[in-house]
This record gives structure tokens, sequence and C-alpha cells, in this order.
């Protein structure tokens, strides 16, 4: 019996100031041309949080506009605004920087976050009128420090400063005095993962009418390592959130695997559930400080808004089949083995078109593709083009080497088969996942079939291997079967019990 | 082009001599094509890398020019690069990759 895809959640935070702090391509500059023209011009770039609200692709992460609304506004997106926008969406929200502090605060259980009294006091009661910050998890969030503290925390002992609307509003301390694994910067850049994956969950729960206590089993799929010197990347992210979250019967583990890591977990969680190991498998994600700003010289460049101002975020429950939800078929995963190789003829045959084979499908048999589904607003001024229509134009260009269409429909295929990019450039959060949730309620509207959700992963960026990676797993309506094939029912076995019984009376008369 | 990337160019250089490389490229479109094509010949235009003010003028093509296709065996030309060839917009790679060539490489 497959497993389903029983709801999922979407979230930004924004986080302008730590696009100035902890992104790397400022953090760099900061080293190596501390004087440069691109600094000095920065700041005056920054979006503000009304501006990164009503930005469209932001609108159709959060789940307020579909992608086909998005694909009808003309690109570029920068200078066009949803009127009305709201910060809550169907499938999640976006969160403004103040809060989100709050929020790294709330997530930190070593009292290494350290944040302004009256910060602190302005930002709650925000916080409390948030629909999803119950008494207990603000019960978490401590009354604040001095501002002098603060400040001597940063000079002194290399806290990594936060700031807000340009003001320094607290630091995150370092963790240990001589392990680089627990440095200021890298436990910042963990508690904002952990703090981004935590609204992920609060939202997948309250979104999709979920209890917190039948998750059984969470895993983190985000591109940060925690642990210390002797174990670096030991985790658990997971269970980590799951606590803050209140996922009081959950545990849980990390995957890794790149950008791949998202559709690597769904398939493990798949796998889980369909096994019967667990009921209720969650996969999450939080984002990632180092690639805000990513592009922000070419942008800055091109005399657009930095892009990159936000922190995503996402989870994706999925449960035992209840005959209603999408199925994830677990036999057509597709994946990229060692001995696949590296041309882009072999990754995307080895990701998409063995797995069909085997269920004798043509390309033209999945409704939907998604991939890469980075916000070509993001990526096109920086030179890498349209990466979701790359990738569509691959897909049927192998179709048409396979004969599964002409060559003059290659156009129509990339619009009818698969979608504009909405996601923003945060590594695994673009990864195939985004589309998850749409799809799910797509499929659950009629509006598609089925969708293959592709999931590639650059791995050389660890230096341990040259490979490339992807995975690929296809969803489809719900076949309504809630009870496996093959099975049989308890009345069933009382009258093959019975029957041998008596087979067996019989024998004995008969001696 | 990253950084480690022009390092290893420029490493490649000093051993085997500028005369001798021929550097292939595989970027997905012309602009980015015209970037690293720039960098092995002319210095990295972004001034961010190993090779920024250093003049290889190193003999550059991406791998969908004519004069690399020409090179390789058609059918594994066909296995490995057919699809990507049906993708990309091979006139603007072109576009982009002749002007520097004939500006820069020293070596033609």
């Amino acid at each position: 019996m497959n497993s389903v895809i029983k709801g999922a959640s979407y979230i930004l935070a924004f986080t302008p100031e730590m696009v100035m702090q902890n992104g790397t391509t400022q953090t760099t500059e900061k080293i190596v041309n501390p004087e440069s023209e691109y600094l000095k011009q920065l700041e005056s770039h920054l979006r503000t949080y009304e501006q990164v609200v009503s930005y469209p692709p932001n609108q159709a992460y959060i789940g307020n506009i579909h992608p086909n609304e998005l694909a009808q506004i003309e690109q570029p997106w920068h200078d066009k605004a949803i009127e009305g926008a709201s910060r809550f969406g169907k499938y999640g929200e976006i969160m403004p920087e103040d809060e989100f502090i709050c929020l790294m605060q709330i997530c930190d259980v070593f009292d290494l976050v350290k944040l302004d009294k009256s910060f602190v006091a302005a930002t709650k009661e925000k916080l409390e009128q948030h629909p999803l910050m119950t008494a207990d998890i603000i019960a978490r969030l401590k009354e604040g420090e001095d501002a002098e503290l603060i400040s001597k925390l940063v000079s002194e002992e290399h806290s990594e400063a936060l700031y807000y609307n340009k003001e320094l509003v607290g630091c995150v301390k370092r963790a240990h005095d001589v392990d680089v694994n627990l440095s200021a910067h890298v436990i910042h850049e963990n508690l904002t993962s952990k703090a981004t994956n935590v609204l992920s969950l609060l939202n997948l729960v309250a979104k999709n009418n979920i209890n917190k206590e039948d998750i059984d089993y969470v895993i983190d799929c985000s591109e940060e390592a925690c642990g210390d010197m002797n174990q670096r990347g030991g985790g658990n992210f997971a269970k980590a959130c799951a606590e803050i979250a209140g996922f009081v019967n959950a545990t849980g583990s990390d995957v890794r695997g790149f950008c791949a890591a998202p559709t690597h977990a769904l398939i493990t969680a798949a796998s889980l559930v369909k096994a019967g190991t667990f009921k209720n498998v969650v996969v999450s994600a939080g984002g990632c400080t180092a690639k805000l700003g990513m592009n922000g010289k070419d942008h800055v460049k091109k005399g657009l808004p930095i892009l990159e101002d936000v922190l995503g975020g996402f989870a994706v429950l999925v449960s035992a089949n209840d005959g209603i939800n999408p199925e994830i078929r677990l036999d057509l995963v597709g994946r990229h083995s060692v001995g696949t190789g590296s041309s882009p003829q072999a990754v995307i045959s080895a990701l998409v078109t063995e797995s069909l084979d085997r269920a004798n499908m043509k390309i033209t048999d999945i409704d939907k593709y998604s991939a890469e589904m980075q916000n070509p607003d993001i990526t096109k001024p920086a030179g890498a083009g349209d990466v979701p229509m790359a990738n569509y134009k691959m897909i049927g260009a192998l179709g048409v080497k396979r004969g599964d269409i002409e060559k003059k429909d290659l156009a129509s295929f990339t619009v009818d088969h698969g979608m504009v990019g909405w996601a923003p450039t945060q590594g695994h959060i673009p990864s195939g996942v985004p589309y998850v949730g749409i799809a799910r309620q797509d499929i659950l509207d009629g509006k598609i079939k089925n969708a293959m959700i592709i999931g590639k992963g650059s791995l050389f960026l660890g230096r341990m291997t040259n490979l490339f990676d992807g995975v690929s797993f296809v969803i489809e309506a719900n076949q309504g079967k809630t009870k496996e094939e093959g099975t049989v029912s308890e009345e069933q076995i009382k009258g093959l019990i019975a029957q041998a019984l008596k087979n067996f009376a019989s024998n004995l008369l008969a001696e | 082009m990253d950084l480690e990337n022009q390092k290893r160019v420029k490493e490649f250089a000093e051993k085997y001599g500028a005369e001798n490389l021929v550097v292939v490229l595989g970027a997905a479109e012309g602009e980015a094509s015209g970037l690293a094509a720039e960098t092995v010949t002319n210095g990295d235009p972004t001034f961010a890398g190993p090779l920024t003010g250093v003049q290889l003028g190193l003999t550059v093509y991406h791998v969908c020019e004519p004069e690399i296709k020409n090179e390789v065996d058609a059918a594994v030309y066909d296995e490995q690069v057919g699809m990507m060839e049906m993708v990309l917009d091979v006139d603007d790679i072109i576009a982009e990759m002749t002007p520097i060539r004939e500006d820069f490489c020293k070596y033609l």
C-alpha cells in the first residue's frame, strides 16, 4: 500500500540585515575588497518587508497564487506587486526579521542568543498576535539584556551580531572557546536553519489540521551541519526542531545530499510509511544564511534590488494511505547511480526515463515535472539563465530523441509539462519539493493526474566526489485502495482455520 | 568562473605551457560562456579570482562549437552532447565565443 502526501507547508523569513552580515558573497567581499563599490551600494538595493511580501514569486511560494497565475505576470517580476498581498498564505507565511530574531532565541536551548531588552519587549507583543505562536512557545523567549552587554559580546567575544533596522539588537555567542564547529558563526547559521525549519513545522500542522502528537518521525534535509570538533555534522536537526515544535511523540534524523536531499528524504519517508515502520513522517528543512545575496553583485550591477533576501523553509507530511490524498509511487523511483555518468543526457535519462520505461510510460504521460524550481527573476540577471526552463528543455529534448514527442513540439512541451520557477535560490529549498504541496492540491482538484518530483545535487562542492547526484519519484491521484491486495481478512483466516480443523478431524475419524 | 577553477587553469598553464592547453567549456548559455572564455584569455573580468590581470591567452572553445564537434566521433558526440545541443542556443554561444577568441587568444 503506497504512502500519501497528506500536507505541506512553505515559509519565508525576510532577513535583509543577515544579507549584509552573513551572506558569503558579502562576507567574502568584506575580507578581500572591504572598500568595494558593491558594498557601498548594497544597502540602497535592499527591499522593504512590504515589497518582499507583495513580490509575486514569494506569494506563489506561500500559496497565495498558483504558479500558473505567476506565469501570466510578465517578467521581470521585481518591479511587479500582488495587490493586497498577505504575509500569511495557504501553505505558510513570510516572517519579518524582528519576529524571526526572537524565533531564533525561542529555538536556542543553550542560552547562546542574547537580545536587547527593549527589542524583546517591542517584538514580543507582535509575536503574541501571531496565530501559531502559542503561550508555551512564547514562554521560551527571555526578557532580554542591556545593550552594553550585547555590544561587549560582539566587540570582545566574537559573538555574531544580530541587527534589525540597522540597529544592534542582539547577538549569537560562541558555544566553545576553541572549537570552530561551535563558533558564533556556525551556531548562528544552525539556529537560523533550525528556526526556519520550526516555523515550517508549525505551519504544517496548523494549515493541514494535523495533531502534533500524531507525528512519529521527522527527517531534516537541509544543507547545514551541527556537531562539535569530535563529530562535526553529527546532527540531529530533526529531533531538535521537533522538540520546539512540540512533536512530543516524534524522534527523527537528518538526511543529507546537497540540493537532492529533500527528494532523498521524501523517498525515505515514503518507504518508512509503506513498510509500516511509522504512520506519519515529516520531511522538513530550514534555510541558509550563507546564500543570502549570493548573486547580489550581478543584481546591484544591473540596478536591481537584492532579490535573495529571504530564508526558505518547508515541511511535507507523508502518511499511511487514507484513500484520498495523492500516492507516492515507489516503483517509479529514478536514480542517478555511481555508474550513470555525468553528461546531461545520462543524468536526465537516469532520473526521468528509466523509471518511466519500467511502467511503459512516455515522457508525456507525466502531467507536470518539478526539478529545479529556482525563480528566474533571480538567476537570469546573474547569467545562470532560466533554470526550470533549462530542465524542461532537457526533458523535452530527451523525449524527442526517444520519439515521445516531435521536435516541433518541444516549446509547447515546456509549457504544458513545465512551470515557471518561484522558489528562492536557497540550495535544497527550490529542488523539486516546492511543487509537492501544490501538486497535492492540483491532483485533489483533478487538475492533473500525476507529477514527477526530481531532486538534483552537486556533490563536488563537498570535495569528496566529482559524481553528480539525483533521485526522482512520481506522485499520482489516489487509487482508492486502502488495503494491500493479496492480504486476507480476519473472517477469511477464521474460515481457513475452521476448514483445516475439519480436515484434521475427518482424517482422525478415517483412521 | 569560480575561483578554484581559475586556480587550476593557472596551474595547468604553468605546468604544461599555455600553448599546449585547450579549454573546453560546457556553460549553459552565451553570456556565461563568454565570461569564462574571457577569464582564461584576457583575465578575470570580475576581478575576483587568481586570473585577475593574468592574460593567459589560452585557446578556448565551447563543446557545442563546430571546431570541437568535428574533432569527436559522431556517435560519441550524439550520446554525450546531442541532447544538450538541441537545448542550447548554439548560435548565441558561437556569437559570444568568436570575438573573444579573435581578440585574446594567443595560440590560434
